[in-house]
């Protein structure tokens, strides 16, 4: 009952406004440019970013787990900090540390990399909310991997190398990929921590979230209820297809 | 943790890559410190820059302590709104069986996977101006959008999946016979809830509130949809930092920040508190 008063009406209401304007006016909403380039935008550096963490979040795992150091349990708190950390001041943050006189920015700056108000900025950003994802989700199955296969592939002559790339990583790819798919999700909807960040820009550095906004403020609820459709169909899609890939994965590890 | 022990226990044939240790042990604490410590590291910085009366001094503002005093009041109503509801679908999932079961999981876990700035539309698209129920509110002279309901119902939505998915996993593994055990003995239904099933998920409970409660006080994508951002009266604290900040104020900005990099700080501190205390306690997805 308040699942659907809460959930399921508001979805309601966003899956059946855009057709107010009817199939061409959803059309000719989609195909605008800016709404164009701002998918184009939020998937595409999503993409990237949550690549990236793959193997960040992996390092991180596994220097986690697998070594012992003074401090360690206080560096695996702080991993969690992006969670408890409000967007907006993420953000603020993020952009005084990449700003044009920021203690990043400014030495990137020197080399000629742009850093804040461009999407490498929206990228950084996205790095920073998406890498807890794939550390949490890729750190218990590290833990838990069963010592005896590791012995036994030591046994049988394996050097450390071919355990880890025959042994471990098979194990933990399909954490990989749903840690991936975690962070990919979350960075593709991501406003806070990236508006202050990214500049704004139509057509270069705008966030298909802040579009939504903009339409709203607008008074174009129906453009702003098909781009947040669409969005929400897309990142959908994606994720079906992160599942099917769990899905081969999953039964080549039982072959 | 005891897991976390025997990880380390055996000096044995575990892959280490002994060579790279340092390596590896350097790179994450560069990417660490760069991509997660710097940051927190940079909002103390700036809100202290010019000293501590130029910290304090913003915060006194009746529009940042109006701000401070919304972001509580929203907190306060959300919060234990989906506390009581995370119990309700818990237990309803954990312990029935039903059809649409995975139906009614997978709509819980949509929140998450929203952008917060649909979840603060779908609201306006209800109740806004041009919403379906807008003129009959503007009739009735009801404010939702651009008044403190609103705020509530977006953050609401947000936070919805905090309490219940903690909760799920927990019921489901600790299965129903002792509550079965206490109705046999003659406790009524709600004696059994509550000296039987809530003390056993109390640790998962508060959890999932500390978690709820940090995204509600801490929540901006949603809430900016439905704020308007009328300062002093609809703004709460995360607001209130975009609108200093896009004012060119700074230490203001900051200083309000601070605060709420305090609350994460906090809620990060009491979570690992209660991983390491309470691990058996908690679902198994957190014994990390």
């Amino acid at each position: 009952m308040w699942l659907g008063l809460v959930v399921v009406l508001p979805l309601t209401a966003l899956v059946l406004r855009p057709w107010e304007v009817g199939l061409s006016g959803i059309w000719s909403t989609l195909t605008e440019d800016r709404v164009l380039a701002a998918l184009r935008l939020s998937f595409g550096v999503s993409l990237l970013a949550a690549l990236t963490n793959i193997p960040l979040g992996l390092m991180t795992a596994w220097t986690l787990t697998r070594y012992e150091f003074p401090g360690r349990r206080v560096i695996d708190a702080l991993v969690d900090l992006p969670f408890a950390l409000p967007t907006a001041v993420a953000g603020i943050a993020l952009t005084a540390i990449y700003g044009p006189t920021g203690v990043l920015g400014e030495p990137l700056a020197k080399l000629g990399i742009k850093a804040a108000y461009n999407p490498i900025g929206i990228y950084i950003a996205l790095l920073f909310i998406g890498l807890p994802f794939v550390v949490r989700t890729v750190q218990p199955v590290l833990q838990d991997l069963d010592r005896e296969v590791e012995e036994a592939a030591q046994t049988l002559g394996a050097t450390n190398l071919q355990r880890f790339r025959l042994v471990v990583l098979p194990a933990v790819l399909p954490a990989l990929v749903s840690g991936f798919s975690l962070a990919f999700a979350r960075a593709v909807g991501e406003y806070g921590s990236v508006i202050f960040i990214a500049g704004n820009m139509p057509l270069k550095s705008e966030i298909a979230p802040l579009l939504i906004v903009i339409k709203l403020e607008q008074y174009d609820y129906a453009g702003a209820a098909t781009v947040g459709l669409a969005m929400l169909l897309i990142s959908f899609g994606a994720l079906l297809a992160v599942n099917g890939l769990q899905l081969v994965l999953a039964r080549r590890g039982r072959a | 943790m005891t897991l976390l022990r025997q990880g380390f226990a055996g000096r044995g044939p575990l892959v280490r890559l002994p060579g790279l240790a340092p390596l590896f042990l350097a790179l994450t604490l560069l990417v660490l410190g760069v991509l997660i410590v710097l940051p927190l590291g940079v909002v103390f910085h700036q809100a202290f820059a010019r000293g501590l009366e130029a910290y304090l001094e913003p915060l006194k503002q009746p529009d940042a302590l109006a701000a401070i005093r919304l972001t509580l009041v929203v907190a306060a109503i959300s919060v234990p709104l989906n506390a009581v509801f995370g119990v309700a679908a818990a237990w309803a999932v954990a312990r029935f069986e039903f059809r649409g079961k995975s139906l009614l999981v997978t709509f819980i876990d949509l929140p998450f996977s929203m952008s917060p700035v649909v979840s603060g539309l779908v609201w306006v698209l209800l109740f806004g101006a041009q919403g379906w129920f807008g003129p009959w509110l503007q009739d009735h002279g009801v404010k939702i959008i651009f008044a403190t309901t609103g705020l509530v119902l977006a953050t609401t939505l947000v936070t919805l999946p905090f309490v219940a998915r903690e909760l799920i996993p927990l019921m489901q593994d600790q299965g129903a016979d002792e509550e079965a055990a206490a109705l046999t003995l003659g406790a009524g239904g709600w004696t059994t809830f509550f000296r039987v099933t809530l003390p056993n998920i109390k640790w998962a409970l508060l959890y999932g509130v500390l978690l709820c409660n940090a995204r509600a006080m801490g929540e901006f994508g949603a809430v900016s949809v439905v704020s308007g951002s009328v300062r002093g009266l609809t703004t709460t604290l995360p607001l209130h930092v975009e609108v200093l900040y896009n004012d060119y104020e700074f230490v203001g900005a900051f200083a309000a920040a601070s605060i709420l990099a305090g609350l994460g700080l906090l809620t990060l501190v009491l979570k690992t508190v209660l991983e390491w205390r309470h691990s058996g306690e908690l679902s198994a997805s957190r014994r990390h």
